[in-house]
């Protein structure tokens, strides 16, 4: 079978090879082809927002995505959360000797599209090979640079009264990477997030009155929300009953003893605004491929300074802490 | 969609409130109405939907040892980790147990495994089977807890790998059985309890009608409840009334999967691999006959004979009340180390670890206005 041997990390002919016959066919642009030791951009029109993310989700291939469409979303992201408009990526392979090259075309395939999609461009890279068992399968490292778009984006923009919105409903990647493991004795439609945010977060600045931006990644939308108020002066209240969560998520975490609050998102996008502008970042959301399901699903506050308070359907209230410990390894 | 209607008619009913108000007109100019719940998953459910606030001070809800990682003590623990530093071996355990410390502070199955032993997760015992079986080159020892509810499941492992000739494979087994610890605990003169919500998977399995000596022979009210929030609110509405009204009474609220006999093929297949035998619980001592053995026929499969394990109390950390904790006596809350020197990033006792556990609970779900 064709396959990754360590000759296709030596930096000799197979690398080569490797590069010319599968990486720049897929990535081709003006600033890749020149294969240089790095590439030489454009200068940039406004300041440079820069980021970087790792990839070691297992098993690579999960419902609705992979490792090489969640290695581009990630970086793009960010990116975008940081209030920039992404450009390029550079994209570090580590392959593991016997990697089925046809696993590697699909991820390359996946990286291309999603590239395409969110409309970056692959400018520089690098490619690893470690011995069989040093490995599980492909890592990837993705980089990224955009130009800042929407400055002063953040906590310190927060006001009591502003509104809390979600782009759709929570964990649904965390519960579809659960159910590719085989850790559920079930089968069913769940399907990842996983998706760039290029747009959506385009959408939701163009309306205007946004304090900020977050993708809730791991330790999904309770720990986020923590990390908006933790240490400062407000507060934010939640309303469980008003959290979209898809049943499918809600039946898999339940049999796990998981919270959805705490699943990871990887194509989900937290905003605040302030409460005059949300209804428009609302509406802007919903015209929008991914964001059909954005919903208000909480309001900032300052009654309990550096708390995220869940107020429950049977109208008990608690605090919604962080994250503790892994609630599910490699989930990204 | 089923789930949809499903897990939305037990979790919000506009009839909540009305059994919200009836509980608390009830309750009103009386003592506060003491109930224990001895299920874990009761626990967790109770302070996810923030039951406790929302019902005090009227009715006041005490977690039991109902959490079976709380109740496993430590020198189990430490048998589990000696264990797992034998070459050759595999230990194969559900989640829960790997972040809880022996009888030294720090020491759990997540640092072993950092430091290179084999420890791996499963869901099932039957993940641990399939482990052996992929694996002929180790030994996979099971860490069996739980109660009457996983008995089954855990015996029925064994007997696949008997009459398969799965010969690497063995439980260590930490089984509990309910009724001698409840009664033991009922027994201990500073009992203040009133009603008891009883556990629905376990009376899945044993049967409503196993829980019928609480009214019998102590005169208290017992309500088999599923752990949605209005179930636990519906059963916690039907034990007010029959303490206020002074009837005690057996009653099955989950009636969707709990009938009074239980389920007797799961009880015969656990009967057949498992004995009941003296046992040690964190908080409550030794027990007698309150846990479960493999019974001779099935020695080969038993990790304790097999590896010659110590079965010793072991040393609780000092300052940790967990013991208390868990016959009801002391709230989490009312712990000193409890959210100070005793965190789930950093627990030390067991009751902060486990998913289950009442402090974890606590911590978690902590009210609001705490």
């Amino acid at each position: 079978m064709d396959m990754i041997t360590l000759d296709h990390g030596s930096g000799g002919l197979r690398t080569a090879q490797l590069i010319e016959e599968i990486l720049v066919p897929a990535f081709g642009n003006a600033a890749l082809n020149a294969l240089g030791d790095g590439a030489v951009l454009p200068a940039l029109e406004g300041p440079p927002v820069f980021s970087t993310d790792s990839f070691v989700v297992t098993p690579w291939k999960f419902p609705g995505g992979d490792i090489g469409k969640l290695a581009v979303c990630g970086t793009v992201n960010d990116l975008c959360m940081a209030g920039g408009k992404p450009l390029y990526l550079s994209l570090a392979l580590i392959l593991e000797e016997g990697l089925p090259m046809d696993d590697l075309r699909t991820v390359v395939d996946s990286i291309a599209r999603t590239a395409k999609e969110a409309g970056v461009q692959i400018v520089t890279g690098d490619t690893k090979v470690v011995e069989r068992d040093s490995a599980d399968g492909l890592y990837i490292n993705t980089a990224g640079i955009g130009v800042l778009r929407a400055p002063g984006l953040g906590r310190a923009a927060l006001c009591p009264g502003d509104a809390v919105l979600i782009s759709g409903s929570v964990g649904c990647h965390g519960a579809a990477v659960m159910m590719a493991r085989g850790e559920l004795p079930v089968e069913g439609d769940l399907r990842s997030d996983c998706r760039p945010l290029h747009d959506l977060s385009a959408a939701a600045l163009a309306a205007g009155g946004v304090r900020i931006l977050r993708d809730p990644t791991r330790g999904g939308v309770a720990t986020t929300l923590n990390e908006f108020v933790e240490g400062g002066p407000l507060c934010i209240d939640l309303e469980e009953e008003a959290i979209p969560v898809d049943e499918p998520v809600a039946a898999a975490c339940d049999l796990l003893g998981l919270d959805p609050l705490y699943a990871a998102c990887e194509g989900r996008m937290l905003a605040v605004t302030a409460p005059e502008s949300a209804e428009a970042v609302l509406s802007a959301l919903r015209a929008l491929p991914g964001g059909e399901g954005a919903c208000r699903i909480g309001t900032v506050g300052d009654a309990r300074p550096g708390r995220v308070v869940l107020h429950t359907p049977l109208g008990g209230s608690r605090i919604l802490g962080k994250l503790t410990g892994a609630q599910l390894p490699r989930i990204c | 969609m089923l789930c949809e209607t499903w897990l939305n008619a037990f979790r919000r009913t506009p009839g909540a409130a009305r059994l919200v108000e009836d509980i608390r007109r009830r309750t009103e100019n009386r003592a506060p109405v003491r109930i224990m719940e001895i299920c874990g998953t009761h626990t967790m459910a109770i302070a996810k939907a923030g039951l406790r606030e929302l019902l005090a001070p009227g009715v006041e809800l005490i977690s039991g040892p109902g959490c079976p990682v709380c109740v496993t003590p430590a020198g189990d623990m430490d048998a589990a980790l000696a264990l797992s530093a034998r070459p050759g071996v595999t230990l194969a355990t559900y989640g829960d147990l790997l972040r809880v410390p022996g009888s030294v502070r720090g020491d759990t199955l997540l640092r072993r495994r950092a430091a290179g032993a084999d420890v791996r997760t499963v869901y099932s015992a039957a993940g641990a089977v399939e482990l052996a079986r992929t694996n002929p080159d180790r030994e996979v020892v099971f860490l069996g807890v739980g109660f009457e509810t996983t008995a089954p499941g855990t015996a029925a492992c064994v007997l696949d790998a008997a009459e398969n000739g799965v010969a690497n494979f063995s439980v260590f087994c930490l089984l509990k059985r309910t009724e001698p610890a409840l009664r033991a605990l009922l027994n201990a003169p500073d009992c203040g309890v009133d009603a008891l919500l009883c556990p629905g998977h376990v009376a899945a399995v044993t049967g409503a009608d196993a829980f019928g000596f609480l009214p019998r022979e102590y005169g208290l009210p017992a309500v088999v409840a599923g752990f949605e929030a209005v179930d636990v609110l519906y059963a916690v509405w039907r034990l007010v009334r029959m303490v206020c009204d002074g009837t005690p009474a057996l009653e099955n609220e989950y009636t969707r999967l709990v009938t009074a006999g239980g389920n007797a093929a799961a009880r015969t297949a656990g009967d057949k691999v498992f004995a009941p035998a003296d046992s040690q619980w964190r908080g409550l001592g030794e027990i007698p006959n309150s846990g479960l053995a493999l019974r001779k026929e099935y020695a080969p499969f038993d990790a304790a004979a097999r590896y010659a394990l110590p079965r010793q109390a072991g040393t609780e950390p000092p300052g940790c009340r967990c013991g208390q904790v868990i016959r009801g006596a002391l709230r989490p809350d009312e712990c000193p180390l409890f959210g100070k020197l005793c965190r789930p990033e950093d627990p030390v006792g067991p009751c902060m670890v486990s998913g289950e556990g009442a402090c974890a609970a606590a911590w978690k779900y902590r009210p609001a206005d705490a």
